[in-house]
């Protein structure tokens, strides 16, 4: 029987609230579900609200009866915010966290790199915010509460399970002892060692690096700004790499390489933690200060990825689906964007509104997303944790150019977790006016936000389905265009019509936006008949100098897998 | 060695190079030549500007080791 722990987690800055463990009722050996998800961290909680907001009811299952152990993924991008956003969570996480742009690296003593991370007037948030991960996954467990559509169950561990092509039997054990869901789909956000991954028996792919790191959260009093801070081959741990981020809460995160051949038990053996955050603290110009530890872990880095995320009805998301290093945000930040970018896609197919086989755009997009992470991460993880001794020669040889010689610094600037353009998505629109466009957002890529006040942008305004952005002076949209725009909803599909660029509301616009200064207009090189198409995940699946009704409709199709043979035209198909 | 219209050494200035270099290498002593090597080949590739030529040098001091 499974007996998740039910006392509270220790830590000096976080209280932990156990819930009580969901329990089969005695006489009901076989459940129903639509879609279940495995792990209510991050990442299946936020898939878990992002089908809701499609009208998609689920069941979150998680082994634990409590929010993760220790701060883990600590720094959240802009873009996952602006993710959370939707989910609506992210001005919790914007109150209590800690907004950032600037990084600094340090060699002898000397600010060999400035990284300087743009921010500009349209964007709503910074971009990076410091939180611990306990307090973003406790706002997500609270927004899951509130919502009828989704039943966490706590002290719920997947044991087993076996599928068909309609559905997933799914075993699972409880304090109350086992039983058996039978879902139509099954989320595996079961985390880096995902055990449903092993149940199936799924390999990873890539690459596993030599070095291994020790992170441990601080409770010290340090007069510093929120900046990320980078110590390279530094005195007290000579070759390695120190990393600091500042935590809200008076806690800072120090992040080291640990000595070849040490394990991980010496490393967190408390005396060795103890004279190496001394080492550090006094490094830096504290000598002695006080300090007090809430948490410690040992990680690897590691760049691996399933080679497809949509096995028959299981769907992988998160750590579960890649493993990719820690260096550049990377992990939660990347999970965000393939929960959002799964959970449409599984609403329509489950609603019965988009054909199954759209769910292997998730995979497209999304493996070839972790492809491209796990090729940029390579290479800052080549920089921070040399993996031979011609590696560790280079890096070696920059640092001591680094000091005169500022060709190198970029060297130094790992490349940040960015949102990732599907460029070559199969959902982008054949037949529209993309390559003629000399401004905006792109085929496949994440939307430009653009400020429409003090406190409103245009993503504030997205809906959680397909958003028509058509710029417009007229009093009404062209009548074609409205009934293309009725026959999409009735056909199912969620489509919000924001007409840019007209002083009075415009009929056939769910919204309508004067963009008086035209802003709004030219950040997208839009003008009057012009159109942006955007997915429910916000990436851009089409944008036509001239929208008409053919070809939003084409648009629509390709964008939820179900387009017309391309050479067509062939009135019967 | 693939030919490049770039200007080449003169004899006199292979000879002061070979020289500059040898003295370069003893003052930076046995434990430190390499990584003494390395940032001069860096220097000397942001001075080139050209990944593609850099690896043909790469590719002709391989040779023959």
């Amino acid at each position: 029987m499974h007996q998740p722990h039910a006392e509270p987690r220790r830590s000096i800055y976080y209280r932990y609230q156990v819930f009580d463990a969901w329990l089969p009722p005695p006489s009901a050996p076989l459940q129903q579900a639509g879609v279940v998800i495995a792990g209510a961290g991050p990442i299946g909680l936020v898939t878990a609200l992002a089908l809701a907001q499609q009208g998609v009811p689920s069941v979150v299952l998680e082994a634990e009866r409590q929010v993760s152990e220790g701060s883990r993924a600590i720094v959240f991008t802009r873009r996952s915010m602006e993710i959370l956003q939707q989910v609506g969570v992210a001005e919790r996480v914007e109150r209590n966290g800690l907004a950032w742009r600037f990084g600094n690296s340090v060699y002898r003593g000397q600010r060999v790199f400035r990284m300087e991370a743009p921010h500009s007037d349209d964007d709503r948030f910074f971009p990076m915010t410091n939180l611990q991960q306990q307090y973003l996954e406790e706002y997500l467990v609270d927004a899951c509460r509130a919502e009828p559509l989704i039943e966490l169950r706590w002290g719920n561990q997947v044991t087993g399970l076996t599928q068909d092509g309609q559905g997933v039997r799914i075993e699972i054990d409880t304090p109350a002892g086992p039983y058996t869901l039978a879902a139509d789909w099954l989320v595996a956000a079961d985390g880096a060692r995902s055990p449903i991954r092993t149940q199936l028996g799924l390999k990873l792919e890539g690459a596993s690096y030599e070095g291994r790191f020790v992170i441990a959260d601080i409770r010290v009093d340090l007069p510093l700004p929120t900046e990320r801070l980078a110590f390279f081959d530094p005195p007290w741990n000579p070759g390695n790499t120190i990393l600091m981020h500042r935590e809200p809460h008076g806690i800072w995160r120090l992040d080291y390489q640990l000595p070849p051949g040490e394990t991980p038990e010496q490393a967190l053996h408390p005396d060795s933690l103890r004279a190496r955050i001394d080492a550090q603290l006094a490094m830096i110009g504290h000598p002695g200060i006080a300090w007090e530890l809430d948490w410690s872990s040992v990680y690897s880095a590691r760049a691996l990825t399933l080679p497809d995320y949509v096995h028959g009805r299981v769907l992988f998301t998160g750590d579960a689906a890649h493993l990719l290093p820690i260096f550049g945000v990377r992990g939660a930040n990347t999970g965000f964007q393939d929960a959002q970018a799964l959970a449409w896609r599984l609403a329509l197919v489950a609603r019965g509104v988009a054909p199954a086989h759209l769910l292997a755009s998730y995979t497209q997009e999304r493996v070839g997303a972790a492809r491209e992470i796990i090729d940029e991460a390579g290479k800052s993880t080549r920089f921070m944790a040399p993996p031979t001794r011609g590696f560790r020669l280079l890096r070696d040889a920059v640092l001591s150019l680094s000091l005169t010689q500022p060709f190198v610094g970029p060297l130094y600037h790992w490349r940040t977790s960015r949102p990732h353009e599907y460029t070559h998505s199969p959902l982008n629109s054949a037949g529209d006016d993309n390559a003629l466009f000399t401004a905006g957002p792109a085929h496949g890529a994440p939307p430009c936000n653009v400020r429409l006040g003090p406190d409103q942008f245009l993503l504030d305004h997205l809906g959680h389905g397909f958003t028509l952005l058509c710029a417009t002076a007229a009093a009404a949209l062209p009548e074609a265009l409205q009934a293309e725009v009725a026959a999409a909803r009735e056909r199912g599909l969620p489509l919000r019509v924001i007409a840019v660029g007209a002083p009075q509301p415009v009929t056939g616009a769910d919204l309508s936006l004067a963009d008086a200064d035209g802003h709004l207009r030219a950040r997208h090189g839009l003008r009057a008949g012009g159109a942006y198409l955007l997915r429910p995940d916000q990436h851009v699946c089409a944008r036509w100098m001239t929208l008409d009704a053919h070809r939003l409709r084409a648009a629509l199709q390709q964008a939820v897998g179900q387009a017309a043979t391309p050479t067509t035209p062939n009135p019967g198909a | 060695m693939p030919s490049s219209p770039a200007a080449t050494l003169t004899v006199p200035g292979l000879e002061q190079v070979y020289d500059a270099l040898a003295s370069a290498i003893d003052q930076a002593g046995p434990d430190k030549t390499e990584l003494f090597l390395v940032k001069l080949a860096l220097l000397n590739a942001d001075a080139l500007a050209d990944p593609k030529r850099f690896d043909t040098h790469i590719q002709a001091a391989l040779r023959d080791l």
